[in-house]
């Protein structure tokens, strides 16, 4: 009896197996309630209709009815596996093909040093600034202490600028702020700070800085170098070297010995040169520390009074400590690198190492 | 600075370990920077005695000699001509190995067997002389190892001496700080054969006669102080093994007796001496003043030097002889016919000195320590040991006291030291004893003065003029391992973070996320360039001028790449770049970024089929348009010929984008590339605005544009006609082809309204108004 009304309903009752199909996770135990709930679903009100039926008509009834009933539960467990998984089945793949990669570009490995080395001294209070590079004889050299006929003022080592010779007269006549040139390092930045703010300083200074040096495989003309400058009262040796250690423990390890020798420097005093144990060898000796065990990495000190004195700082009141290091140097330690000249020259091969985690 | 360990030690009066005196040196801050084990290839030599010489059967020239080793008499054939019975010899025996790595057998010379070797000081590398063998002077008994017998058992140490610290340039500064910390007194040692020490000098103002010949000093201020002494009857000859030992230890060459002599007392006491040959003085006179204008001297080493009026000169009646401090004359120099000495010892003005070597353009162990200090209170002593150590070995008697000028005696020095500053500075309390201790362990004369210390600075310390300076003693002294680490509170910085670092770094990450890897190109560049800051003295003209652009050196990277074979490039520079300004006035500073990008987009994949396409110009437009973006202002890209210029809100242009000319090799992609000022600030915090929770409508047009109609012009059109309800557009497709005429340009428009769902009417509506101002604007159609 296919034109019963009950036939036409089992029809229609079938068709949902394709709403099934398209039915969200959270409607999908309401949508089985509505079509097999034992009280109130389609499927099991047509089924309870069928003891109204004759024998024939409710065998051939029945039959579909069990026949639409099996294929909804199954549009269901289709859909609840459906749901379950992910949409691509990787059984089959070969899941040792490579993916699908984009460019990963790299930061430089010296920025990368100078920015890491930048956030260790954050940690314990330094801000980080700039400062210019092109500079005056004044701020490079005079007022950090440096006699003018120093030898590190020599115009064998420093790279002036043409039209800036005016500041020096023939017979070594010397007029503020004197001839012009690029910075041979970043401390005029220690200068420059303590006359525009008040301690408590405590600060930072990576940039590029000149030497008039020919290029070789561990020197050149220009690089990177990071000055720090602490100035407050009472800060004192002691601040000096836990600043420092702080640094070191973070930058490379823990359990990195630290060696802090007497040195001298214009600007500090007491000077001192901050070794650090060789990374490459722990500290037994090899050929990158010459068989120290001891690797230099910075020329440091307390500031000197005479810099103070010609920063319009109060001497008496005020003490403080300075450093300054090479991150070129550091990198090339770090990494191994052996010429410095691989950091200028922009090779994809070198760069693209970096990619990674460096 | 050399140094020999076992002056060292003698100076001291015991045994030194190489290894643990470097460790102290470091520590005090003179770190040695090698260590050298001296004549260890002489392990093998030994004393021999020549006990009988016979001719050699075959041979005129040779000899044999019967060489007692100590335990037996050797059979040895020997070429020199200087060989004698009864003296002692370095013996090499067969099987010995001598220096260079010649290994000796016993072998027929002339048909008789020579058992070994005896052997030149050439031979051993303890000097220059290969022609005959060296006779040694020893009491010790045959078969004693050479290197026991004689002094050549020594260690040298390469000691690095910063420029504060001239009184380390000889053996008894490093030795007294050493001292210091060992706690036992320096002792010069006595010179052997010395004769009985002669009168004290006569300090004179400004001239005065010794041995005959007449000083004078008119230039006091180059040449505060200056003794001289006379000897006469010297010897010139070979110095002494154990001198020569001492000089070749430090890496010195023996000259003869009279100048070893002198250079033992300036390594030794760091006073630099001068001998003259006393009969070349013309006149009888020694005379300091400054050089006369064009006057000229041929120095020691036959160079002929031009003076200037700022030289100190030692001159004769004649002229000059010397370059004070610097280097003797040719005229006056020592030589084997020496009889008769004038020796000078003096003090010269570091800074007038530094100038004077600086216009000579040279540098001797003189010049280097008078430059950075000696000490004009050590001189008598050190002017008396030198007369005494000339006249023990090259003989000779000195007739008279040496004289003096000394006009204005040098002031000796004092500072005050508070001991409170000592604590306040260094961090940790020392008591004023230790302080006195530690002070007066290096020579200074330590005195309490009310609550202070009068601290007397001596001669030899010219680097200590302040009390931080006696501070800096102190921690060195005590060792800067004795103070903790320990980190105390300290107050945040007044000095705030610039903007501007903290700005590049989000630059660097975001290009690098692109795939970009950062370059750093070197800034030093050639002159081609307009506006470029040149350097008064450039290493080469290659590298003469600043850079005004960072294209240029990143080109020139993809460049070097290429020719590597590399094919993708990517790269970013954020970097300074210099104007001038005009003379005397310091160049423009400008932060800029640059990149460039040429070759695949993405690196191939099996999934294309390892098809990528290359980088274009819509890459690098993109790129230039999301830095833009971070920068923060209102810049824009204006399309141009050959490419994109940046305008910032006030118009002007900040640079530009496109593609770049580069010496491109056929199988090299197109380059593409930007470079624009970076104007970085404090980010910009970001408004939030509603999220949409009505759904939009979107509909589709495709237009046909003749070549005259830009893109921007549409756009700006259906802006201003679609009204309200137009939430955003954007290009999805362009065609150029057979097809149509110009090109078809295709836009999606996507309309939305905040309060209510659109229906299609609405969007259909404002489409249609669009359509109609681009017909009536730009008789643009649909296609």
């Amino acid at each position: 009896m296919p034109d019963h009304p009950m036939h036409k309903q089992l029809e229609e009752l079938a068709q949902a197996v394709g709403l099934i199909a398209s039915t969200g996770a959270d409607d999908l135990a309401d949508l089985r309630t509505q079509l097999l709930g034992r009280k109130a679903g389609k499927l099991t009100h047509i089924l309870r209709g069928l003891r109204n039926l004759d024998g024939d008509e409710r065998r051939e009834v029945g039959q579909r009815a069990n026949q639409v009933k099996q294929q909804l539960e199954d549009a269901f467990a289709t859909r609840q596996a459906a749901l379950a998984a992910p949409d691509v089945a990787v059984g089959d793949l070969d899941l040792t093909m490579p993916g699908r990669l984009g460019w990963r570009g790299a930061i430089h490995p010296v920025t990368a040093v100078v920015d890491e080395i930048c956030e260790i001294f954050r940690e314990i209070g330094f801000t980080r600034v700039a400062g210019p590079e092109a500079e005056t004889e004044e701020y490079n050299f005079v007022k950090l202490n440096i006699p003018l006929d120093h030898p590190a003022a020599d115009e064998h080592d420093t790279f002036f600028l043409a039209g800036g010779e005016a500041g020096r007269r023939e017979g070594g006549e010397w007029e503020p702020p004197g001839r012009l040139l690029l910075r041979t390092h970043t401390s005029p930045m220690q200068a420059r700070t303590m006359e525009e703010y008040d301690p408590p300083i405590r600060i930072v200074v990576p940039g590029q800085v000149y030497r008039r040096d020919a290029f070789d495989p561990s020197h050149s003309p220009a690089f990177e170098q990071i000055e720090g400058l602490v100035v407050d009262e009472g800060v004192s040796f002691v601040d000096f070297k836990a600043g420092i250690d702080y640094f070191v423990k973070h930058f490379f390890s823990a359990d990195t010995e630290v060696r802090f020798r007497p040195s001298f420097f214009p600007f500090t005093e007491p000077s001192a040169e901050v070794d650090v144990q060789c990374q490459m060898c722990k500290g037994d000796g090899c050929s990158t520390c010459k068989q120290t065990g001891f690797l230099e990495i910075m020329g440091a000190g307390m500031v000197h009074p005479a810099v103070f004195e010609r920063c319009g700082i109060d001497e008496e009141k005020f003490t403080g400590y300075a450093f300054g290091m090479g991150p070129h140097r550091i990198t090339m330690l770090r990494h191994g690198i052996p010429d410095i000249r691989m950091l200028y020259q922009n090779d994809m091969r070198f760069l693209n190492q970096f990619g990674g985690a460096s | 600075m050399n140094v020999s360990l076992g002056w060292l030690s003698e100076l001291l009066g015991r045994e030194l370990d190489a290894s643990e005196v470097s460790h102290r040196l470091a520590m005090l801050g003179a770190p040695v920077e090698a260590i050298d084990e001296l004549n260890q290839d002489l392990d093998d030599v030994i004393v021999g005695v020549v006990e009988k010489t016979e001719r050699h059967p075959n041979a005129d020239r040779l000899t044999l000699c019967h060489v007692n080793d100590g335990k037996a008499v050797h059979q040895v054939v020997c070429g020199a001509p200087n060989v004698r019975e009864g003296a002692k010899y370095p013996y090499a025996a067969a099987g010995a190995t001598l220096p260079g790595g010649l290994k000796l057998s016993a072998r027929k010379i002339r048909g008789v067997v020579s058992n070994g070797m005896l052997c030149s000081a050439l031979e051993l590398g303890l000097g220059t002389d290969g022609d005959g063998i060296m006779e040694l002077l020893t009491d010790a008994e045959p078969g004693t190892h050479l290197l026991d017998a004689m002094p050549l058992s020594d260690t040298r140490l390469d000691v690095e001496v910063t420029a504060n610290r001239p009184d380390l340039l000889g053996h008894r500064g490093v030795a007294r700080d050493l001292g210091a910390v060992y706690g036992v007194p320096v002792k010069l040692p006595a010179i052997r054969n010395a004769p009985p020490e002669g009168p004290a000098s006569r300090q004179v103002t400004g001239s005065g006669t010794v041995g005959g010949v007449e000083v004078s000093v008119e230039d006091v201020e180059g040449c505060p102080r200056y003794m001289g002494a006379v000897i006469k009857g010297v010897t010139i000859g070979p110095s002494p093994t154990w001198l020569e030992a001492r000089l070749r230890a430090i890496g010195a060459r023996p000259i003869n007796n009279v100048v070893d002599a002198t250079n033992y007392i300036l390594f030794e006491l760091n006073q630099p001496m001068h001998a003259f040959d006393l009969n070349r003085l013309r006149g009888g006179k020694v005379i300091v003043r400054g050089a006369k204008p064009g006057e000229r001297l041929t120095t020691l080493e036959g160079e002929d030097r031009a003076l200037d009026p700022t030289m100190t000169m030692i001159c004769d009646a004649d002229g000059a002889i010397a370059v004070g401090g610097v280097m003797g004359g040719l005229n006056s120099e020592v030589t084997a016919d020496t009889t008769d000495l004038f020796l000078e010892c003096a003090y010269f003005d570091p800074k007038r000195l530094r100038r004077t070597r600086q216009a000579l353009k040279m540098s001797t162990d003189a010049s280097y320590r008078f430059e950075r200090g000696t000490d004009p209170e050590a001189m008598d002593a050190a002017l008396r040991r030198a007369v005494a150590l000339i006249r023990a070995v090259a003989g000779g008697q000195e007739p008279e006291a040496a004289i003096d000028v000394y006009p204005t005696p040098l002031r000796s020095r004092a500072v005050f030291l508070r001991p409170q500053r000592v604590e306040h500075l260094l961090g940790v309390p020392v008591p004023v004893d230790e302080i006195e201790r530690l002070l007066t362990s290096l020579g200074f004369a330590v005195a309490p003065k009310d609550d202070r210390l009068h601290v007397q600075i001596p001669g030899w310390r010219p680097d200590v003029t302040r009390e931080v300076d006696l501070i800096e003693e102190i921690a060195r002294l005590r060792g800067y391992d004795s103070f903790p680490v320990e980190m105390r509170a300290f107050r945040p910085s007044n000095v705030p973070s610039d903007v501007r670092e903290a700005g590049k770094g989000r630059f660097r990450q975001a290009l690098a996320g692109f795939g970009l890897n950062e370059a750093r190109s070197y800034p030093l560049v050639d002159d081609t360039a307009e506006g470029s800051q040149r350097l008064a003295n450039p290493l080469s003209a290659e590298e003469s001028c600043l850079r005004t652009d960072l294209m240029t050196a990143l080109r020139a990277s993809a460049e070097r790449n290429w020719d590597a074979k590399e094919r993708d490039i990517r790269l970013f520079e954020i970097g300074t770049v210099f104007r001038a300004r005009g003379a005397g006035v310091l160049p423009d500073e400008i932060q800029r970024v640059a990149a460039i990008v040429s070759g695949a987009r993405v690196p191939p994949h099996w999934g294309e089929s390892g098809k990528v396409s290359d980088y274009d110009l819509w890459d690098v437009e993109g790129l230039a348009e999301t830095t833009l973006a971070m920068a923060g202002p209102e810049a824009t890209l204006d399309p141009r010929d050959d490419g994109w210029v940046v305008v910032d809100a006030e118009g002007k242009e900040r640079g530009w984008v496109g593609p770049v000319a580069a010496d491109r090799p056929a199988w090299g992609a197109a380059l593409f590339g930007f470079e624009m000022d970076l104007v970085v600030g404090a980010p910009d915090h970001v408004q939030y605005a509603e999220v949409p929770t009505t759904p939009s409508i979107e509909r589709d047009i495709a237009l046909v544009l003749p070549d005259t109609v830009s893109a921007a012009q549409i756009e700006a059109s259906v802006r201003e006609t679609a009204g309200a309800l137009l939430d955003s557009l954007y290009i999805f497709d362009e065609y150029r082809g057979d097809a149509v005429k110009g090109r078809s340009v295709a836009w999606r428009l996507i309309f939305r309204s905040p309060g209510r769902t659109l229906r299609d009417k609405d969007a259909d509506g404002a489409v249609e108004r669009v359509l109609a101002g681009l017909k009536e604007q730009f008789n643009v159609e649909r296609r």
